[in-house]
């Protein structure tokens, strides 16, 4: 929970955190390293100097370090733990379901843990869905349309076989689709640049919730337009919120498109911690407001009541979080590091 | 070095200032992608090489900016070979023997791109990087106080003597200038100072919707030029990485997620 000024607390969901292991002895070739480098770098580059980890730690930090970031020294309430596998880069995978919920087994009520699948596994994917679901429970899924499969190099949500899996999951209830659609890394084939599967899933699928994950940017033109047109589709404010430290103008230009496009009911927080954390993103964001010029311009602002439903207002109504009753539980058992 | 040396050297240079990253259409050089310049063999040969933010960056655009690299600095007369050589990315060895030696893109990355062609790219971006040169130059000229109808209205010439408070617009009207001649959507000084990438005139009230798109397209470059530029100064701020392996590896997030 975040306490302002005034002293209103504000219920905060964090949409998009991960519990990874990508220390030197988990990696299992240069890809992993050059993996984990490169999210390291994102850190580095993003954050205020006095929140930068030491690399080892960023490689490896413990279940006590999520439980306090997050919850004791950070704002969060629930978080969300997106996985993501990398097994061809880690021996015992990046950010996985399994690890990931035996550390939120301490406090299961804070977390949300997603799972994920590959479409193109075909029959194995259905199968591992209800997997999922039967044995962890899980109301959402993360995908990476730019992944590579063998020889083939990406896949559309609109795919005949990605239909299939989220037939199952519409039907199983798993109805938080995150999808990433970030910077440009690899692969190499155009698809890559898309935002527009988007569209056509979302037309096809109304009962699923499809969160595009860092807003389609460096596409936001073509996410914005999309997500106007369909009322299913939500922007996931990961990898954007650390621009409010070393670019806020720009941050408030990436707001005012999105809260004139989108609209305040369909904006998510989320921090990507362990690349950033909570605290300084929530703190900063409370106490931010978008450029008069620009804001006059759209006709938007970010008040007080639209930063509440953008932290943790619009999340919970996705994953049917009664907020009100959720604080109460939480504070009768309020998150404690293990004894020494 | 000897002054003649020198001098082949700052041609060089020149080239590269003219070779952009195409997704953010700012110069290589500017970019601080380029780490070595060296010339060989009695001062025919030109060896470059560059690096990039993260072992990921996408090879589209290396392979781009590889070829790019290479044709520029061989336009100079006393250039005889050019070699380009990307550092510290997935796909370096591919990417350099395949430019190298003359290859295009589909036939180096023959089994990953089913003969898809790098032009389509190459134009798209192109696309945007008018876009956002425009968007300077035409917010540049608001600033200065033209209204919509003076800014439909004007000719490249009555442009090119426009003087601008705004540096970002005074640093943007030759690069615009260049791509409206390039791709012939402006011939001389009597010809509309702004159209679209279709070569369709502007309308006055539909200015400020075109102005609004302009700025979705000016925002994403931005992203990705803070974000390369972050991440490279952030990248080699340490000790040089571990050569990659010979054989790149595809990208899994997902592998094994399905048990077998």
């Amino acid at each position: 929970m975040y306490r302002t000024a005034e002293g209103k607390e504000i219920f905060v969901v964090d949409g998009h955190i991960h519990y990874w292991d990508g220390s030197p002895e988990n990696q299992k070739n240069v890809h992993g390293k050059q993996f984990i480098d490169c999210f390291y770098a994102y850190h580095s580059n993003l954050s205020p100097p006095e929140q930068r980890w030491e690399k080892s730690k960023f490689e490896k930090y413990s279940e006590d370090d999520v439980y306090r970031d997050l919850f004791i020294d950070g704002p969060d309430d629930v978080a969300i733990i997106q996985t993501t596998v990398l097994s061809d880069f880690y021996k015992n995978g990046f950010s996985c379901v399994e690890r990931s919920t035996s550390m939120a087994a301490r406090h299961p009520e804070r977390f949300i843990v997603n799972g994920s699948f590959d479409p193109r596994d075909g029959e194995k994917a259905l199968d591992h869905i209800r997997f999922l679901k039967e044995k962890y429970d899980i109301q959402g899924v993360k995908m990476y349309t730019a992944e590579w499969n063998g020889d083939n190099k990406g896949w559309r949500l609109n795919d005949p076989e990605a239909y299939r899996c989220f037939e199952l999951c519409d039907e199983l209830g798993i109805k938080n689709i995150h999808v990433h659609k970030g910077p440009t890394i690899i692969p190499l084939n155009l698809d890559a640049f898309d935002v527009r599967d988007v569209d056509h899933a979302a037309t096809d699928f109304q009962n699923l919730n499809w969160i595009v994950e860092h807003c389609g940017l460096p596409r936001l033109d073509e996410f914005c337009w999309i997500a106007t047109q369909e009322t299913n589709v939500y922007a996931g404010l990961a990898v954007v919120m650390p621009f409010i430290h070393t670019r806020p103008r720009y941050f408030g230009e990436i707001m005012a498109e999105l809260l004139f496009w989108l609209g305040e009911d369909k904006i998510l927080f989320g921090s990507d911690y362990a690349i950033w954390t909570p605290q300084w993103l929530v703190e900063k964001f409370w106490n931010f407001q978008i450029p008069d010029d620009i804001a006059s311009e759209r006709g938007v602002q970010l008040t007080d009541s639209v930063k509440e439903k953008i932290l943790g207002l619009n999340a919970a109504r996705l994953y049917d979080i009664d907020a009100g009753a959720r604080i109460q539980q939480l504070q009768e058992s309020p998150a404690l590091l293990e004894p020494e | 070095m000897n002054s003649r040396s020198a001098s082949a050297e700052a041609q060089v240079w020149s080239c590269l200032d003219q070779v952009m990253d195409p997704e953010l259409d700012e110069p290589v050089t500017d970019m601080g992608f380029i780490e070595a310049v060296n010339i060989h063999a009695e001062g025919q040969a030109v060896e470059v090489e560059f690096r990039l933010p993260t072992y990921w960056c996408s090879p589209n655009f290396a392979f781009l900016m590889a070829f790019d690299i290479r044709a520029e600095i061989g336009k100079l007369s006393w250039v005889r070979n050019v070699s380009v050589k990307l550092i510290d990315h997935c796909f370096g060895d591919r990417i350099n023997s395949g430019v190298n030696e003359d290859a295009d893109f589909s036939s180096v990355f023959a089994e990953y791109c089913n003969g898809e062609s790098l032009d389509a790219v190459r134009i798209k971006f192109l696309e945007k990087a008018f876009i956002r040169r425009q968007e300077a130059v035409l917010q540049g000229l608001l600033q200065q106080g033209f209204d919509s109808n003076d800014v439909v209205a004007m000719t490249l010439g009555a442009l090119d003597s426009v003087e601008f408070g705004d540096q970002t617009a005074t640093l943007q009207r030759p690069r615009y200038r260049s791509l409206l001649l390039s791709q012939g959507l402006a011939g001389d000084r009597g010809d509309p100072a702004f159209v679209t990438w279709a070569g369709e005139r502007l309308s006055a009230c539909e200015l400020g919707n075109y102005l609004s798109r302009s700025r979705g397209v000016r925002i994403n470059m931005e992203f990705n030029g803070a974000l390369c530029r972050g991440l490279k100064s952030v990248r080699y701020g340490e000790a040089p990485v571990a050569p990659p392996d010979p054989v790149p590896v595809p990208v899994r997030f997902m592998r094994d997620a399905v048990p077998p």
